[in-house]
């Protein structure tokens, strides 16, 4: 009696309900089956099935934009870890981060996180710098470059609420310098060229109580306030902000024809 | 040893920097051909390395360049250079093939579709796991950053904006924070916005190439490396206590003193070469540097439309050409503000401190 050749275990799991209700498709060696794995998975199918030999060289691409949303997601989980541990707060922001840095077994969330933001900053520019010497941004990809350049200015917004967090002397120092030039917005600076005419009888109407920087900082100096309003900006309103924008960003890739190539 | 590290500290000054950086960067713009081959590359590479290998037996180089947030500005200066001479040289080598009448290493691949599957999904995967190698050797073996808490009463000196602001930090010497802080960096985003609708060039689009978009490259290799970038360098490295310059070498003394001899163009002109005194109305005192700035603005774009940019002007009509030149001029305009600063000692080309009004 002839027996069938013997399965092995993980053969059988892919024949198995519920391996089959999760992947749709067979093993990726045939045309078929390659295409299917694309269409049938909702992340990879960001991929066009297939694409132009010269335009997914990793020696054309220096896969830049790729490293730099991976690194954002890397962003999001060490993120979302240290928020655990932290509390935005004048009186535990930085007991929080000292505890993280000695009680914590095996702490490298922060260290992650730190150089992960550093390395998002320098792939974002790298990855602006390949598209340009490409000439990616010519018709009809116009639009998305505009959409990358507001990327970019979210990844350095991103990097500058998060310098604060840490509450200590080199976070509120680098964010006082930082935030100083505020002042000098013209008209909505206090310090800024043409504030001084908006005055209603004399009583200026910009003044260091209310011009943009206090708004940014929420209050005169850098202090409980701005500790919050960063926290919130960094954890929520600029991740979203950059989230929706990928979404355009990736999909106008597919929509502009895929990753440029000569036309 | 000794007497090459006093050397290079008492050579070193913004001045001797970015005037050697400026030329340098059109010297390899010009002679991109030669700067580009592989042993040229490899031997100024070479160089580098071992002069920035040798300066790290240096106890300050040592102290700077390894403090934790400086370390990424060193990885990406490397990073930054090699993928100028990979863009570069790969721009060079499509030039050749076309010379040659063939078509661009990217056109002749370009009609050989590949299944994404595998090609694409494995080097994105590669890349990903490469990644997150370097990120976990990256934080095993450098511990963040944490100071003392945070004490509003005592400023650290030098004070320093997050590295990637350093290039505005650096302006604000040049330039007042309305300036440095606010126009220059809106203008930057809206200049880097405008770069499709500016650039009507059709050629090198979805390949490398140096000659069909000489002027597009040379322009924004100039703001990004030049002005960005490098900027971004001194501020890191050089710029000690009180935002004063220091060599490599250097111990940062927060004693040195540096005479401050800055005057403004109305000084010099009602003072030194009228030998009147100052007029009180401001208009009439700054009446110079506003004609000054107009006709930088305004005049320069006019005449150069009539003559050496006539083919541009005609070409993109005049309003994609005042926006260019109105960008390109405010570039330039930084260089020349730091050759006014350092030849005449001019601190403002126009001063309405009434106002806070200062170019």
């Amino acid at each position: 009696m002839a027996t069938a050749p013997k399965k092995s275990l993980w053969e059988n799991f892919r024949q198995s309900q519920i391996w089959k209700s999760i992947f749709r498709h067979g093993k990726p060696t045939d045309k078929r089956n390659r295409s299917l794995v694309i269409l049938s998975n909702v992340f990879l199918h960001l991929h066009p099935v297939t694409a132009r030999k010269s335009g997914i060289r990793i020696s054309y691409t220096w896969c830049m934009g790729g490293l730099a949303f991976f690194i954002f997601l890397v962003e999001v989980i060490t993120g979302v870890l240290l928020m655990f541990y932290y509390r935005p707060t004048a009186e535990y922001a930085f007991s929080d981060i000292m505890a993280l840095r000695d009680h914590v077994p095996l702490g490298i969330m922060r260290e992650i996180h730190r150089w992960g933001a550093h390395a998002m900053v320098i792939a974002v520019w790298l990855h602006m710098f390949r598209v340009f010497m490409t000439g990616s941004y010519k018709p009809p990809r116009e639009f998305n470059w505009n959409i990358g350049v507001i990327l970019l200015v979210l990844t350095l917004l991103l990097s500058f609420t998060g310098y604060l967090l840490p509450w200590d002397q080199l976070a509120i120092w680098a964010i006082t310098v930082g935030s100083n030039m505020a002042r000098a917005t013209p008209f909505l600076g206090h310090e800024g060229p043409g504030a001084s005419f908006l005055n209603i009888a004399g009583v200026s109407l910009v003044h260091s109580g209310d011009d943009v920087r206090f708004a940014l900082l929420g209050g005169r100096f850098v202090g409980a306030a701005t500790l919050l309003r960063f926290y919130i900006l960094h954890c929520v309103a600029i991740p979203l902000a950059a989230a929706v924008l990928m979404a355009v960003h990736f999909w106008r890739i597919r929509k502009d024809g895929g990753i440029s190539t000569p036309v | 040893m000794d007497a090459l590290k006093n050397f290079i500290d008492t050579i070193s000054s913004p001045q001797l920097f970015i005037t050697a950086t400026i030329i340098g960067f059109f010297v390899v713009m010009h002679y991109v051909r030669f700067f580009t081959k592989t042993p040229v590359f490899l031997t100024f590479l070479g160089l580098f390395t071992t002069f920035f290998l040798v300066s790290l037996t240096d106890d300050h180089f040592r102290k700077i360049v390894t403090l934790p947030d400086n370390v990424p500005i060193v990885g990406m200066l490397f990073l930054i250079i090699f993928f100028t001479w990979f863009s570069l040289r790969k721009g060079v080598d499509n030039d050749i093939r076309t010379e040659k009448g063939e078509p661009t290493f990217e056109k002749s691949e370009a009609n050989e579709k590949l299944f994404v599957w595998p090609n694409l999904v494995y080097t994105e995967f590669l890349c990903m796991i490469l990644a997150t190698i370097v990120l976990l050797i990256w934080a095993l073996a450098l511990q963040a950053p944490l100071e003392e808490p945070a004490n509003p009463t005592i400023s650290p000196n030098p004070s320093k904006a997050p590295w990637y602001f350093l290039g505005l930090q650096e302006m604000l010497v040049y330039f007042d924070p309305w300036i440095a802080g606010v126009v220059l960096p809106v203008l930057i985003i809206v200049g880097l916005m405008a770069i499709p609708y500016l650039d009507k060039n059709k050629k090198g689009n979805g390949y490398y190439t140096f000659k069909e978009r000489k002027f597009a490259i040379v322009s924004f290799l100039f703001g990004f490396l030049v002005l960005w970038i490098f900027l971004i360098v001194i501020g890191t490295f050089l710029r000690g206590p009180n935002w004063n310059f220091f060599g490599p070498y250097e111990v940062w003394d927060v004693h040195k003193v540096v005479p401050s001899v800055n005057i403004n163009l109305s000084e010099i002109i009602f003072i030194k070469w009228f030998q009147t005194a100052m007029p009180r109305f401001w208009f009439t005192r700054e009446i110079f540097g506003i004609i000054l700035v107009f006709v930088y603005f305004g005049l320069i774009p006019i005449v150069l439309a009539k003559t050496l940019f006539k083919k541009f002007f005609m070409e993109m009509g005049a309003i994609r050409y005042g926006f260019l030149m109105m960008l390109l001029l405010t570039t330039v305009a930084l260089p020349i503000k730091m050759y006014l600063r350092w030849l005449f000692n001019i601190k403002y080309i126009v001063a309405i401190p009434e106002y806070f009004f200062n170019i």
